[in-house]
């Protein structure tokens, strides 16, 4: 059939938009590796995995900052998987209708809030009440910043996984009540199993919004570089990496050592997202292959 | 061709807007430097802007915009030549100059007031007075327990401002440092770096474990200031405007603008007026120290 000539334009301008995410993502990979990648050459391998981190004086090892962002990034998921799935479950398979209707604007305004509101909440109200109920030396602590983080990871992980939860088909639900499964049994054993690839993708994408997360975490965690001893860092100081690229970028002389480590940090924080976007995809390959077969 | 006809009716229209602005422009501002920016320092920042502000009364055509950021965010502006005056905590750094030369820009030094770091401390605590040693060795990390100083049996929670701070590094060479350029100790590395003043002041102010360090401008009722003695044979002082002037107090040091040699005479107006007395008051209304002019005879 012949396209109209308008049919046409609108087609390639949808094409070159849809291309155009591909050229921005190699663009700034290309600069990141430009800017990042002569950090390896300039300061020795040894010093930048090294123990610590103070700048001004040289010192450039990262670890402690990856470190600390994997800290307050388990920790987040840790409160933003259980709240995120189980709100996302009373709201698809409990909820009666008016509670979702109320329930579900709440959190989307929760999602709006911009993250230094919650860190400002976080430093005048959260920190003090932890230093106080746990009886910590301070509450600006990497527990606060998980915490803080984690509500921020909820609407992300609430609104995917419901609606992954509203895409499993009735029938499921329905033969499993004809079973004889309770409710709970029905949920726990169909429902949720036959959502898995979608709740996957709803908690990694919870895990992207955490590790990227500057305002809230540079604001409550304290921001001191200490390498974490055992779990109990957790309720002690910590520094992210993205804290340390939003507060350092702005002083550092261009094409300094220390400028090319942040950008090196940047390639970094990129690495650890592509890792988590990879293992998601391939689990929710693997388990989609799974359903394949069983149904053939 | 409606459509076409219609853009370029719309493009007619967007170029007389233009004119129409570009003109009025042209009739309001007489001179194309009246405008200043102003940059750098967060401890300057609150100074520059009631500067600023008070500078309207006395040539209203004048603009300055002042933005902080830090020292070091400054004098980069500065040295890429995208703002007038930079302000700073600190003394320019010798490769700073040379990239500012390097720019082919060269960068001048005016001294606009005085400052001096207050150590503080929750006011539950009741440690009043500690030597710039004892304070180097907290920041250390050589004491971990206010017990050691002879405090209560608490954990010491040290605060800074962070790395990119002037007030940090002045903290650094001359407290952690003690003031000795072959000392390469450096601070502890479970100090809390906060990102900003206030942040500093509300830790401390709600934490009695917390020691912190702030510009005296900055502290308020809600926290204690300790007296402080460069050596155990001279007396504790507390930081004031007193203290500072007739330089008793250790803790304190001067402060800068920095402008190209070849800036506007604008700019060049506005800082000798701003080391003229009548803007050396808002110095002092702020919790600076002003500094001596000259010509006051004394």
């Amino acid at each position: 059939m012949e396209m109209v000539k308008g049919e046409r334009w609108i087609t390639w301008i949808i094409r070159i938009s849809g291309y155009s995410s591909i050229l921005f993502v190699s663009l700034i990979l290309i600069f990141l590796a430009r800017e990042g990648l002569p950090a390896l050459g300039k300061v020795p391998l040894g010093d930048l995995f090294g123990t610590r981190w103070y700048p001004i004086e040289s010192y450039f090892g990262i670890w402690p900052l990856i470190f600390g962002s994997v800290l307050v990034t388990v920790g987040a998921l840790l409160i933003g998987i259980p709240f995120g799935i189980g709100t996302a479950v009373y709201l698809s398979e409990l909820a009666p209708s008016w509670i979702k209707n109320i329930l579900k604007p709440v959190i989307e305004i929760l999602a709006g809030l911009p993250s230094v509101v919650l860190g400002f909440l976080g430093i005048q109200l959260v920190a003090p009440s932890f230093r106080e109920f746990l009886n910590l030396p301070t509450g600006l602590t990497a527990f606060t910043g998980a915490v803080l983080l984690g509500f921020i990871a909820i609407p992300t992980i609430v609104s995917i996984s419901e609606d992954a939860l509203n895409t499993v088909p009735n029938m499921y639900r329905q033969g499993a009540m004809a079973l004889g499964a309770n409710h709970w049994q029905t949920i726990w054993g169909v429902t949720v199993p036959a959502a898995r690839s979608g709740l996957l993708t709803a908690v990694m994408l919870g895990v992207g919004r955490a590790i990227g997360e500057t305002m809230a975490v540079m604001m409550v965690t304290g921001n001191a570089p200490v390498l974490p001893h055992s779990w109990n860092a957790l309720f002690l100081p910590a520094r992210t990496m993205t804290a340390t690229i939003a507060s350092e970028m702005g002083e550092v002389a261009t094409g300094s050592d220390h400028y090319h480590v942040l950008f090196f940090i940047g390639i970094v924080l990129f690495l650890i997202s592509l890792a988590v976007n990879l293992t998601a995809s391939s689990l929710a390959l693997r388990s989609k292959k799974r359903a394949e077969r069983l149904l053939s | 061709m409606k459509f076409a006809a219609r853009i370029i009716a719309l493009l007619t229209l967007l170029t007389l807007l233009a004119a129409c602005n570009s003109t009025s422009v042209d009739s309001t501002a007489p001179a194309a430097s009246t405008y200043i920016q102003n940059k750098g320092s967060d401890t300057i920042v609150n100074l520059a802007l009631a500067w600023a502000e008070a500078y309207q009364s006395v040539l209203p055509e004048v603009r300055i915009s002042v933005t902080g950021g830090g020292s070091g965010t400054g004098l980069t502006a500065l040295i890429s030549g995208t703002v007038d005056i930079a302000n700073a905590s600190r003394k320019i750094k010798d490769e700073e100059i040379a990239a500012a030369e390097a720019n082919g820009i060269e960068p001048v030094e005016h001294v606009i007031a005085r400052d001096a770091i207050a150590v503080i401390v929750n006011p539950q605590n009741p440690i009043n007075q500690l030597s710039l040693e004892d304070i180097a060795r907290i920041y250390r990390g050589e004491v971990s327990n206010w017990s050691e100083l002879g405090g209560e049996d608490r954990p010491i929670v040290r605060l800074s401002r962070e790395t990119n701070s002037g007030t940090h590094v002045y903290f650094l060479e001359e407290v952690v440092r003690l003031g000795d350029p072959e000392n390469k100790e450096i601070f502890s590395a479970d100090t809390l770096l906060l990102p900003s003043s206030e942040g500093i002041i509300a830790e401390v102010s709600d934490n009695p474990n917390a020691i912190g360090y702030d510009g005296l401008g900055y502290v308020t009722h809600e926290v204690k200031m300790l007296a402080v003695t460069a050596s155990a044979d001279k007396p504790y002082v507390l930081p004031s405007v007193e203290s500072v002037n007739n330089g008793q107090y250790p803790i304190s040091r001067d402060l800068y603008m920095y402008t190209r040699a070849d800036a506007p005479q604008t700019v060049l107006e506005y800082l000798a007026w701003i080391v003229s007395p009548e803007a050396q008051k808002i110095v002092t209304r702020l919790g600076f120290v002003p500094i001596l002019v000259k010509t006051a005879g004394k």
